[in-house]
C-alpha cells in the first residue's frame, strides 16, 4: 500500500523490540468475541491511484456541474469566480497539513492569517471583534442565539420569517433545548412586525439581510425596537459578497453578526465545507464562542500571535465552556482571507457592484417574460419571482434543457403558498448569454 | 574561523557570527512578514474586475456609505505574503507530528484532486436532485463504508466536526428517551475524556457526572455501574481511551448501561486504532462519531474544516437528523423536511444547513478506496505497532504510567522521569521544536501528571521512528544528567521564542487597527 512506509521486515523487527509474538498480541485487551476477520467486511480491497480516479470521476460525471450550464442557484450558497492563486496557496503543505496552532512558536503562519481574518471580518461586518470562524453560517447563527441567551439571561429567540429555513431549523434544534424559539412567517414583499413580538423574555431577534428571498432589510428600526426592550439584534448574512455594497450590520445596530463566508474564496462543494463568520461588540467578548487569535510578544520582544481567551473553551473549561466547539474552518478562512486580500477595497467594491448589476439585468429581462412577476424590490444579487406554474416543475423542466434556473422556495419551506416562488441568483459568473437562456427557457416552459 | 588557501571559509562560522543582526531583519530563508494591513496601498487590486455602471434604485437606500478599510495589493504581493507566512508553520508534510489524540497522518494529494473534480466541487447543494445523483452516490458509498467498518446499521452524515457529531449523537439519544416518555438528566463521562465530551453534554442540557479511572488507566467499570440509575441518560466513553488503551471491560459496561435503560455514546476519535479489526457495533455502542479528519485523513488544515458523521444503532437510527438520503429503487432522494420522512423516521431536527461536509466526504472516500479493507486494517495495525515500538523504546528512560503495555495507537508518558531535574513537561516538549519535531500532546489526558501523549500514526518509516526515538532518549538522558541548557527557554531555533500568553489574555488585541491615523489623513 503506497501510503504505508513500514516493510514486512520492519514489522518483524519492531515486534521483536516490543517483545510481542505477533500483531495480535498488541490487541490482547480486545475481547476475543469482538475480533473479526477481514472477510467480515463486505468492502473492496486496495486500489491504485489510477483506479480510484476512474471510479470517482465516473461518479462526478453523473452530476451537472454549475460551470457547465447557465446556472442561477443561490439561497445560502453562491457561485463566484475564485482566483487561481487562492487554491494554490491553501494547498501549501504548511497550511494544508498542520494542526490547530496550539504550539505558536511553529504555527505563526496559521495564527497570523487568523488574525488577518478576524480583522477582515470585523471590518466587513462593521463590528468590533470577530472570532477565528465557526463551521458555517447556520451553526454560527445558532451559536449567536445561545450567546444572546447567555448575555441577556433570557430564554426567547425571535426568528424573522426571512431567515433561511435551514438556519431557523438549526437554531430550533440547538437553542430550543433550553430556551424558546419563535419563528415569524413572511412572504417576499411582505413586511413582518417583529417589534411587536419582543417582550421582557426576549434574548434576541434574528434577522437576515438580504433575506432568503433576496430582499434587503432595513435593520435600524428593528435594532431600536430590540434595544428598547433589552434584547439583542443578531444579523445574519448568507452572501458575504454583499458586504462590499451594502451598509454594514454594525452600522445599523447589530449586536452579533453571524454570516456565511463561503461566497468569498470558497467553492460550492455541494454544501460544505464552508466558513462561519462571527462578530460582535467588544463588551460581549468573553461570552463569544469559538477560537480567538490575539497579538502578543515573544521572549525576544518580537510581535507574535497566539490562541487566546481559551478559558472560554472546552479543552480548558470542559462542561463550563461557552460552546463545545473544537474544530473551526481553518483552511476555508484562509481561502476567504486570501481572496479578500487579492480583491482589496477596490476589487471587492467593484465585484459587489458587478453582482448587483448582473442581478438587476436579469430581473429586468425576466420581468418581461409572460407568467413571471418580480416579488423583490430591493436586492443584492438574488431575488424571488412568482411563476404562473409550480416552481419545482419549472425548474425540473429547465434542468432537462440544461439550465439550472434557481431554487424553488418549496425546496426550503414545504408550504403550499410558496409553491410558485423561485429564488434566482446572478453573479459575475453569469454571461449575457446565460441570462438570455434563462429568459427564453422560462418563456417556453411557462407558455 | 578556519580558512582554506584561497581565503575562503572552509568551516561554518561560529555562533556569534550567525547572530550578527542582518540589515533587513530577515535571516536567510526566514523572512519577517508584516500584516496584510501594513502592506499595500489604496486603489490597488489583485483581481481585474470591470468597473460597471450600476443603478442604486434597488438597494432600498442601504448602500454602504463609508469605506471598509481593506488594503489593496497586486497578485504577486499577496502570493508572496502568504507563501512567507506558510513557511512559519510546522506540517505533517515536513516532519513527524506526534500529537497524541490528533492523528496527524499523511494526507494523500489524490484526495485533494478528487475533491476538486467539477462534478463534486462545483455543484450546488440545492440544485435539482436529478442533476446530482453522482454526489448522492458518493455519499451513499461513504455511508456503506462507515456502517460496514463500524458494524452499525445507520449513519447521520451532516455533523461538521467531532464535537458537532457528539452533539448529534446526544440529541438522538435525548429524542429516543423522550419518545419513551422519560426524562433522564444525567450523563456519565470518564475523567480521562476529551474536553468536548463534558462540554457537549452540558451544551445539550445535561448534567455531567465524572467516572474515575483505575490505576491501570482504564475506566473504573465498577464505579460506572454504581453510578447508573433511572436518571442516567447515557455514558460518553472514548475507546480506545485517551490513555491509549483499549477498554477491556467495554462489552460488560455496555450491557450494564443498556440494562439501566441508558445509551452508550462512544467518542470515535481513536477509531483509527481498531478500524478493520473491531466493529464498535459488536461492542454494544449506540452512537459514535467518526472524525474523518483523523481516521480517514482529510487534512487538518490548521484547525479545520473537519467532518464528524455519527453511526447509530438500530434503536437510535429513527431519530437521525435531517436530511436523510434514500434510494427509491431507481434513484437517490434527499429527504429535507420532517413531514416527507417515511418508514418510521422521526428526525430530531437539523444540525446545519445543507447536507454536510461534502468536500471532506470526497477526500475520505478516496482514502478508503485507495486503502481498501485490507489497507484500512494494515493502517490500524501499523499505527498500533509504531506506538508500541515507541513505548518499548522509551519506557526505560521516560516514565510510562501504564508502561507494561501494550498500548493502542498512542503511547502515554508522565513527567515523573523529570522529577528533580527542574525540567517540566512544557520545557521538554518545547525543546523538541529545536530538534525539528512538533511537540507531543502535553498535559492531556488529565488523569496522569504532566502527561505526554505520543501518536506516531502509520505514516512513519522505521528509520523515521528510530531517529525520533534517538532524539527523545538523548533528551531524556540529558535532562536527568542535569544538562538543562537545552530545555530552559526552548525553543531557540523556531520563528518565534515562547510567546507571552498571559499578556495576550489580559489585554486582548484581536484585530489590527491603524496606528498612524493622523499621517493617513494627510
Amino acid at each position: 500500500m503506497r501510503y504505508h512506509p513500514l516493510t514486512a521486515d520492519d514489522r518483524v523487527r519492531m515486534l521483536g523490540r516490543i517483545g510481542a509474538a505477533g500483531i495480535d498480541a498488541l490487541f490482547r485487551d480486545v475481547p476475543a468475541s469482538a475480533v473479526v476477520p477481514l472477510s467480515a467486511f463486505d468492502l473492496p480491497d486496495t486500489k491504485g491511484e489510477l483506479e480510484v480516479e476512474r471510479v470517482m470521476a465516473r461518479m462526478a460525471a453523473r452530476n451537472m456541474s454549475a460551470g457547465s450550464v447557465p446556472f442561477f442557484c443561490g439561497a445560502g450558497a453562491y457561485r463566484h469566480h475564485v482566483p487561481s492563486a487562492v487554491d494554490h496557496l491553501i494547498q501549501r503543505s504548511e497550511f494544508l497539513t498542520s494542526y490547530t496552532p496550539y504550539q505558536p512558536e511553529i504555527a505563526q503562519g496559521t495564527l497570523q492569517y487568523l488574525f488577518e481574518f478576524q480583522t477582515q471580518v470585523a471590518l466587513l461586518t462593521g463590528m468590533e471583534v470577530a472570532n477565528a470562524s465557526l463551521y458555517d453560517g447556520s451553526t454560527a447563527t445558532a451559536e449567536g442565539v445561545l450567546m444572546a441567551q447567555r448575555v441577556t439571561r433570557r430564554p426567547k429567540a425571535i426568528l424573522s420569517g426571512g431567515l433561511h429555513p435551514h438556519y431557523a431549523e438549526t437554531v430550533e434544534t440547538v437553542a430550543g433545548l433550553s430556551g424558546k424559539v419563535v419563528r415569524a412567517q413572511t412572504m417576499p414583499g411582505q413586511a413582518e412586525d417583529l417589534a411587536s413580538m419582543i417582550d421582557g423574555e426576549t434574548a434576541c431577534v434574528v434577522v437576515q439581510s438580504p433575506d432568503v428571498f433576496g430582499q434587503i432589510r432595513d435593520l435600524k428600526p428593528i435594532a431600536e425596537a430590540a434595544h428598547a426592550k433589552g434584547a439583542l439584534l443578531i444579523v445574519v448574512v448568507t452572501e458575504a459578497m454583499s458586504f462590499g455594497l451594502l451598509e454594514s450590520p454594525g452600522a445599523q445596530g447589530a449586536d452579533i453578526v453571524a454570516a456565511e463566508g463561503q461566497a468569498i474564496g470558497n467553492g460550492l462543494n455541494f454544501g460544505g465545507p464552508y466558513v462561519g463568520l462571527f462578530a460582535t461588540r467588544e463588551k460581549f467578548l468573553r461570552q463569544m464562542p469559538g477560537r480567538l487569535c490575539g497579538e502578543t510578544k515573544d521572549a525576544d520582544g518580537k510581535r507574535g500571535f497566539v490562541l487566546t481567551l481559551s478559558t472560554r473553551e472546552q479543552h480548558i473549561r470542559r462542561d463550563k465552556a461557552t460552546s463545545n466547539i473544537c474544530t473551526n474552518s481553518g483552511l476555508c478562512c484562509l481561502a476567504f482571507t486570501i481572496h479578500l486580500s487579492l480583491l482589496g477595497e477596490e476589487g471587492l467594491t467593484r465585484l459587489a457592484r458587478l453582482n448587483h448589476a448582473r442581478a438587476s439585468a436579469l430581473a429586468d429581462r425576466l420581468a418581461k417574460v409572460k407568467g413571471v412577476s418580480l416579488m423583490t424590490d430591493s436586492f443584492f444579487n438574488e431575488f424571488t419571482i412568482r411563476l404562473s406554474k409550480p416552481a419545482s416543475s419549472v425548474v425540473d423542466a429547465l434542468a432537462e434543457k440544461g439550465i439550472i434556473a434557481g431554487v424553488p422556495a418549496s425546496r426550503l419551506m414545504p408550504h403550499e403558498k410558496v409553491r410558485d416562488l423561485l429564488i434566482v441568483c446572478a453573479t459575475e459568473t453569469n454571461t449575457d448569454e446565460d441570462l438570455e437562456a434563462l429568459a427564453k427557457g422560462l418563456s417556453e416552459v411557462l407558455s | 574561523m578556519t580558512m582554506n588557501r584561497q581565503g575562503r571559509p572552509s568551516a561554518p562560522g561560529t555562533v556569534e557570527e550567525n547572530e550578527l543582526p542582518t540589515i533587513s531583519g530577515d535571516r536567510g530563508l526566514d523572512h519577517e512578514e508584516g500584516l496584510i494591513f501594513e502592506l499595500g496601498r489604496e486603489g490597488m487590486t489583485g483581481v481585474d474586475v470591470p468597473d460597471v455602471q450600476m443603478s442604486e434604485t434597488r438597494l432600498g437606500g442601504l448602500r454602504r456609505k463609508g469605506p471598509i478599510g481593506l488594503p489593496g495589493l497586486s497578485e504577486p504581493e499577496v502570493v508572496r505574503h502568504y507563501v512567507r507566512l506558510s513557511r512559519q508553520n510546522y506540517a505533517i508534510d515536513s516532519g513527524l507530528y506526534p500529537l497524541g489524540s490528533c492523528t496527524m497522518k499523511h494526507n494523500p494529494r489524490l484526495n485533494e484532486k478528487m475533491a476538486r473534480l467539477p462534478g463534486f466541487g462545483d455543484v450546488h447543494p440545492l440544485q435539482p436532485q436529478q442533476t446530482v445523483q453522482g454526489a448522492f452516490a458518493l455519499i451513499s458509498e461513504l455511508m456503506r463504508w462507515l456502517t460496514t467498518l463500524t458494524g452499525m446499521p445507520a449513519v447521520a452524515m451532516s455533523p461538521k466536526a467531532g464535537a458537532h457529531g457528539e452533539l448529534c449523537g446526544l440529541l438522538a439519544i435525548r429524542a429516543a428517551i423522550e419518545a419513551r416518555g422519560e426524562k433522564r438528566p444525567r450523563i456519565l463521562v470518564p475523567e480521562s475524556a476529551h474536553g468536548t465530551n463534558p462540554a457537549t453534554a452540558a451544551f445539550a442540557g445535561f448534567t455531567v457526572d465524572e467516572v474515575p479511572a483505575t490505576k491501570g488507566g482504564h475506566v473504573d467499570a465498577d464505579a460506572l455501574e454504581a453510578k447508573l440509575g433511572p436518571d442516567v441518560c447515557a455514558i460518553m466513553l472514548t475507546n480506545p481511551n485517551t490513555c491509549g488503551l483499549f477498554e477491556p471491560r467495554i462489552i460488560e459496561m455496555a450491557e450494564a448501561v443498556h440494562k439501566a435503560g441508558a445509551y452508550f455514546y462512544c467518542d470515535g476519535a481513536n477509531f483509527n486504532a481498531i478500524a478493520g479489526r473491531v466493529r464498535p457495533g459488536d461492542l454494544g455502542i449506540d452512537a459514535m462519531h467518526i472524525n474523518l479528519h483523523k481516521t480517514f485523513s482529510t487534512p487538518h488544515g490548521g484547525g479545520g474544516p473537519g467532518a464528524g458523521p455519527v453511526v447509530l444503532s438500530e434503536r437510535l437510527a429513527p431519530y437521525a437528523p435531517l436530511p436523510l438520503l434514500m434510494h427509491d429503487g431507481s434513484e437517490f432522494r434527499m429527504i429535507e423536511h420532517a413531514d416527507a420522512a417515511s418508514g418510521g423516521a422521526k428526525p430530531f431536527g437539523r444540525m446545519c444547513a445543507f447536507h454536510g461536509q461534502m468536500g471532506m466526504f470526497t477526500r475520505a472516500l478516496a482514502y478508503m478506496l485507495s486503502h481498501g479493507r485490507d489497507g484500512v486494517r494494515q493502517a490500524s495495525e501499523d499505527a498500533v505497532l509504531s506506538a508500541n515500538y515507541i513505548l518499548a523504546s522509551l519506557k526505560d528512560v521516560m516514565s510510562a504510567p501504564f508502561g507494561e503495555g501494550p498500548c493502542m495507537h498512542e503511547a502515554l508518558f508522565d513527567d515523573s522521569f523529570l522529577e528533580g531535574t527542574g525540567v517540566t513537561t512544557l520545557d521538554f516538549a518545547k525543546a523538541m521544536i529545536d530538534e525539528g519535531y512538533h511537540p507531543m500532546t502535553m498535559y492531556f489526558p488529565l488523569v496522569v501528571h504532566g502527561a505526554m501523549l505520543i501518536e506516531p500514526t502509520e505514516s512513519e518509516s522505521k528509520e523515521s521512528l528510530d531517529r525520533f526515538i534517538h532524539v527523545l532518549r538523548t533528551m531524556a538522558l540529558e535532562a536527568k544528567d542535569g544538562k538543562k541548557e537545552r530545555f530552559e527557554g526552548a525553543p531557540r531555533l523556531a520563528p518565534r521564542r515562547r510567546l507571552d500568553e498571559t499578556a495576550a489574555a489580559r489585554k486582548p488585541v484581536l484585530r489590527w487597527r491603524p496606528k498612524d491615523l493622523p499621517q493617513a489623513a494627510e
